[in-house]
């Protein structure tokens, strides 16, 4: 079931729960919000967001937008991941603070970091160009981490009778890229793209509706439509906008994805044919044509031999060693000079800005963080409670799996921010108001993971350890308590981890809605978050992001890490 | 041929490895001259440093001490007159056969209007014609290193190394393609000046090579070399062939020591403390159920590689390991079954443990490990304790290995059981930890 491969995180290389680093990474965290929050001071008191048209021939246009957002935020990403990576690959010194660095990174809920960078770009930019720039910068900050994480670990895993190879041969810098590091981390750069990119649909659709009080931060796009629609009542509209959502979706998947996937095949390392090599019908299409190959002729193959020729002038093999760098230049000593110095002053800052936070504050900050991860563990529960019947059935039937998958991917597809105004329509009757209907809206960013990770688990059973129970004629409880909890362990706390994000992530936009031209909260830190944005309290939001910023990452480390290294170590079936 | 040019001198070679405030010597003193046309091969143990040595004599490494000469020249960086055949191939599995062999002669800058034809040629001279366009993962083991072959010639090196070439192939293959490289080398058809291989295989190195540099672990080392003037193609089956055989395996095998210089010290104790072979009870039972067959429970060493269809290199681990247990002993390339070793091959399954677990408990790093285990409070130590402890007598993966063979071995013995969730290695209940005779 390669297909779910990439839900699974990468494998933690960092063993040890809290280190030095961490306290440094979040306080230059501390440091870049205060710097945020001191420029939000500037930002305008009333915003006005752009109109929404609900005309269907609206869409398309809209829809652009949204895939241009989508696209430029990860071409950033790509940059990003093949520099950074590179770096902490081959240089032990930048290692030693790049990894700890993505490592907090990973586990920091992104969206908090949304109204700080919404109010602080909007100080200085025009209105539309800050809008704009900061639902970048969000889908940037949710989709590198994991490709970079992934990257670095293709390049650190290169085999060493490759790299010699390379050497041996007197293969240059750019030789070595194309052909053996670009080749040798495709495949992993490939599906940390499409895991990637449809987790930033997520954050694109909540950057699109974010509104808090007087400032309506909206950008024209898919996400807006929906929500503008869901505000009118117009259901004809809300499924028009559903619709052309989820065929965009299925368009990049079927034309841009697939066939990624399906080229990427080549790049395995093994050394034995496959029997179910990863397919696309589009790809079959283009490379069967006759003008992709009179391109790849006449166009493509001289260009690149003119380029490598071209590179090989401007780089002859200048690089002789195969071992790592380790050299300390004065430009690194200066730029971690830099790096301390702003740190002690930023988190200095912070420190006294959060002092003048009230015990009162304190209080509510503290009630918040626990209501909102009450939520978190709620959602997850009720997740569990369906997707853990169902997962099994389909993972372990292959048949049902064939009929069903198809149905859930692209159920999963659609970002659960894009439907909360849509939910919303139905859940702000419900009584206990938000407070309950939050944790539904949490439960459509949580459960998918869940169920992939679940069906995946189960289908990874051994068919042997499958026949050995039932000749044991366990019970069907017995069953469940000896092989399929076990199994499904380590696969659990990996869905968990990404869904417990996901939640924590959704709290921003999930506990604070702006329906219908009023305003409707919950007790919660996201509320809190969005309610400080709201009246301008800068300090309050300052606290706030940070508490919950600090929550999430001390439960990643105490907790869920403790877990999966438990899941590793026993119960990993090899 | 002649033997007047020197193309490669090794001058006092030293690799040392630090890990901590302790130092491996991984290589030690090396000294050795490669001269124009001749076939030189370096045979040893696993960990005798011999693949180190031919990174280093490629550039491919630095040696911490002593200098690589080439023609004479100080050599700085990676060796552009050498190229490497290696071991598990390491083609690039997403080029095909052409673009693998081409890819070296692209890097030289060579245009593609030449480096196409030059490519082509060699794969039909390696006789992989029709296969330009497969995949590595299309082909046999045999196929992939002929490909390997092709690519390293077709720089046309001076220096062609051979690393473990055929280790990773069949039977079949690798003869077959020993024959090939043989008929090239001799008749002339490849520009190559000398050529350079590293083995493990005796019979392989004594088919192929001029001179065999025979090395030793513990540390890296060259124990001896070896002319050998035999014609090409040489016979296998010939007397004079065998004999060389049988002398390798006897420089090799070394001659049984008393028990004080065989034992080796525990370490922290002054002296060298005796690493333990990799090998397990039941390849060692197996073996010497084997020679307890034989006439007068003697064999010679290399015909029982034959015999058993074992590698060399793995024969070798298990007579040492029989000569360290004194179930046999070493003399002069034959390997003689102790009255002990007879007794342990007849002996039922419960009266081995017993033998065993006498045997080793004379053996001072089974000794040392099981005070370290009984002066510890609850008999019990994690395993990490225990490696940090052995690491300061082995290097890192060395260490790694002696606990795994000395768990294995204990656990057999009933001596020590071992814990692999909570990675915590126990004494045996009730241990007798004075030795017996046995």
């Amino acid at each position: 079931m390669g297909v779910f491969r990439y839900l699974l995180p990468p494998q933690k290389r960092l063993e040890r729960t809290f280190t030095l680093g961490d306290v440094i990474v979040l306080l230059l965290l501390a440091s870049l919000l205060y710097a945020g929050v001191r420029l939000a001071v500037k930002a305008p008191e009333v915003i006005t967001g752009p109109h929404i048209s609900l005309s269907t021939s609206a869409l398309p246009w809209y829809t652009l937008l949204s895939l241009g957002r989508m696209f430029a935020a990860y071409f950033l990403s790509l940059g990003f991941t093949l520099v950074y990576g590179r770096a902490a690959a081959y240089n032990r010194r930048a290692e030693m603070v790049l990894m700890p660095l993505l490592d907090v990174l990973q586990s920091v809920p992104i969206l908090s970091f949304l109204p700080v960078v919404l109010l602080s770009l909007s100080a200085f930019l025009p209105q539309r160009l800050a809008a704009e720039l900061a639902s970048i910068v969000l889908i940037f900050t949710s989709q590198a981490w994991n490709m970079t994480f992934g990257w670095y670990q293709s390049l650190t895993t290169i085999p060493n009778e490759l790299r010699e190879a390379s050497a041996i041969f007197r293969l240059n810098a750019w030789l070595r890229f194309k052909r053996l590091e670009l080749p040798f981390g495709m495949i992993s750069l490939v599906w940390n793209s499409i895991m990637s990119f449809a987790g930033g649909w997520f954050f694109l659709m909540a950057a699109e509706i974010f509104t808090v009080g007087n400032r309506d931060f909206r950008l024209a796009g898919l996400g807006a439509y929906l929500q503008e629609a869901a505000n009118q009542g117009n259901t004809q509209a809300i499924l028009w906008g559903v619709f052309t959502l989820i065929l965009t979706i299925v368009a990049l998947d079927q034309f841009l994805w697939r066939p990624l996937l399906a080229w990427s095949d080549r790049f395995k390392l093994e050394m034995v044919e496959s029997d179910q090599p990863p397919s696309s019908w589009f790809y079959d299409l283009l490379h069967k044509s006759r003008l992709y190959g009179w391109m790849q002729k006449s166009l493509l193959t001289p260009l690149t031999e003119r380029f490598d020729q071209w590179m090989l002038h401007i780089s002859t093999s200048a690089s002789t060693s195969i071992e790592k760098e380790n050299k300390i230049s004065p430009g690194i000593v200066l730029f971690y000079g830099l790096i301390l110095i702003t740190v002690s002053y930023g988190s200095y800052r912070a420190l006294v800005m959060l002092a003048s936070i009230s015990l009162n504050q304190w209080l509510e900050i503290g009630l918040g963080v626990g209501a909102t991860l009450l939520r978190v563990v709620i959602s997850l529960l009720i997740a569990l409670c369906w997707t853990l019947p169902l997962g099994v059935m389909v993972g372990t039937k292959p048949d049902l799996a064939r009929f069903i998958q198809p149905l859930i991917q692209v159920a999963a597809s659609i970002p659960a921010t894009a439907i909360f105004p849509i939910l919303l329509m139905f859940l702000i009757h419900l009584s206990g108001g938000l407070n309950v209907a939050a944790i539904l809206l949490m439960l459509m960013g949580t459960q998918w993971y869940l169920l992939f990770n679940i069906i995946a688990g189960a289908s990874a059973i051994p068919q042997d350890l499958k026949y050995t129970t039932a000749l044991l004629q366990l019970s069907a409880k017995e069953r469940w308590r000896t092989l399929i909890l076990p199994a499904l362990f380590p696969y659990l706390i990996t869905g968990a981890i990404t869904a417990s994000g996901g939640a924590w992530n959704a709290s921003i936009v999930a506990e604070y809605v702006h329906f219908g031209g009023q305003t409707i909260s919950a007790i919660g830190i996201g509320a809190l978050i969005s309610h400080a944005t709201a009246i301008g309290d800068y300090h309050l939001l300052l606290a706030a992001t940070l508490s919950m910023i600090l929550t999430v990452v001390l439960l990643n480390r105490l907790l869920w890490r403790r877990l999966y290294r438990i899941a590793e170590e026993k119960y990993r079936m090899e | 041929m002649e033997k007047n040019n020197a193309l490669l001198k090794l001058r006092h070679i030293h690799q040392i490895y630090t890990s901590g405030s302790r130092k491996f010597t991984a290589v030690q003193d090396v000294n050795l001259t490669v001269y124009e046309g001749e076939f030189i091969a370096l045979l040893g143990p696993s960990g005798c440093g011999k693949s180190t040595l031919l990174r280093i004599i490629t550039g491919l490494q630095k040696p911490s001490e002593g200098k690589v000469l080439y023609r004479d020249q100080p050599l700085e960086g990676v060796n552009p007159h050498a190229s490497i055949v290696f071991q598990t191939f390491a083609l690039f599995p997403w080029l095909t056969v052409l673009e693998n062999v081409e890819l070296a002669l692209k890097a030289r800058g060579v245009p593609a209007n030449i480096r196409t034809p030059r490519a082509l040629d060699l794969i039909d001279r390696v006789g992989l014609d029709g296969f330009e366009s497969a995949y590595p993962r299309e082909l046999s083991g045999g196929m992939r290193q002929k490909v390997g072959f092709a690519r390293a010639m077709a720089v046309e090196p001076e220096l062609l190394c051979l690393d473990e070439p055929f280790s990773a192939l069949d039977v079949l293959s690798a003869e077959s393609l020993r024959n090939e490289l043989m008929e090239l080398w001799t008749t002339g058809k490849i520009p190559t000046k000398a050529i350079l291989m590293v083995s493990h295989n005796i019979e392989e190195t004594v088919f192929m090579a001029d001179r065999i540099v025979v090395m030793d672990k513990e540390p890296g080392r060259i124990l001896s070399e070896l002319t050998i003037t035999l014609p090409h193609p040489r016979q296998k089956k010939s007397d004079e062939f065998q004999m060389l055989i049988d002398q390798v395996y006897s420089m090799l095998a070394g001659q049984t020591q008393p028990e004080i210089v065989e034992l080796g010290s525990a370490p922290g104790e002054p002296g060298i403390t005796r690493s333990l072979p990799k090998v397990t009870i039941t390849d060692l039972a197996g073996f010497l159920e084997n020679l307890s067959e034989m006439p007068q429970n003697r064999a010679d060493i290399y015909r029982l590689s034959e015999e058993l269809n074992v590698d060399s290199g793995h024969i070798l681990s298990l007579t040492e390991a029989a000569e360290l247990l004194g179930f046999a002993t070493i003399a002069k390339g034959d390997i003689t079954l102790t009255s002990l070793g007879e007794t342990f091959a007849e002996a039922s399954i419960l009266a081995r443990k017993e033998i065993f677990a006498t045997r080793i408990r004379r053996l001072p790093l089974v000794r040392w490990l099981l005070s370290l285990l009984s002066s510890s409070d609850r008999k019990a130590l994690p395993t990490g304790v225990i490696l940090t402890a052995l690491e300061l007598e082995f290097h890192k993966e060395e260490a790694e290995r002696q606990l795994e063979t000395l768990i294995n071995w204990g656990r057999y013995a009933e001596i020590l059981s071992y814990n692999d969730d909570q990675e915590i290695l126990y004494l045996e209940a009730a241990p007798e930890l004075v030795p017996q005779a046995a």
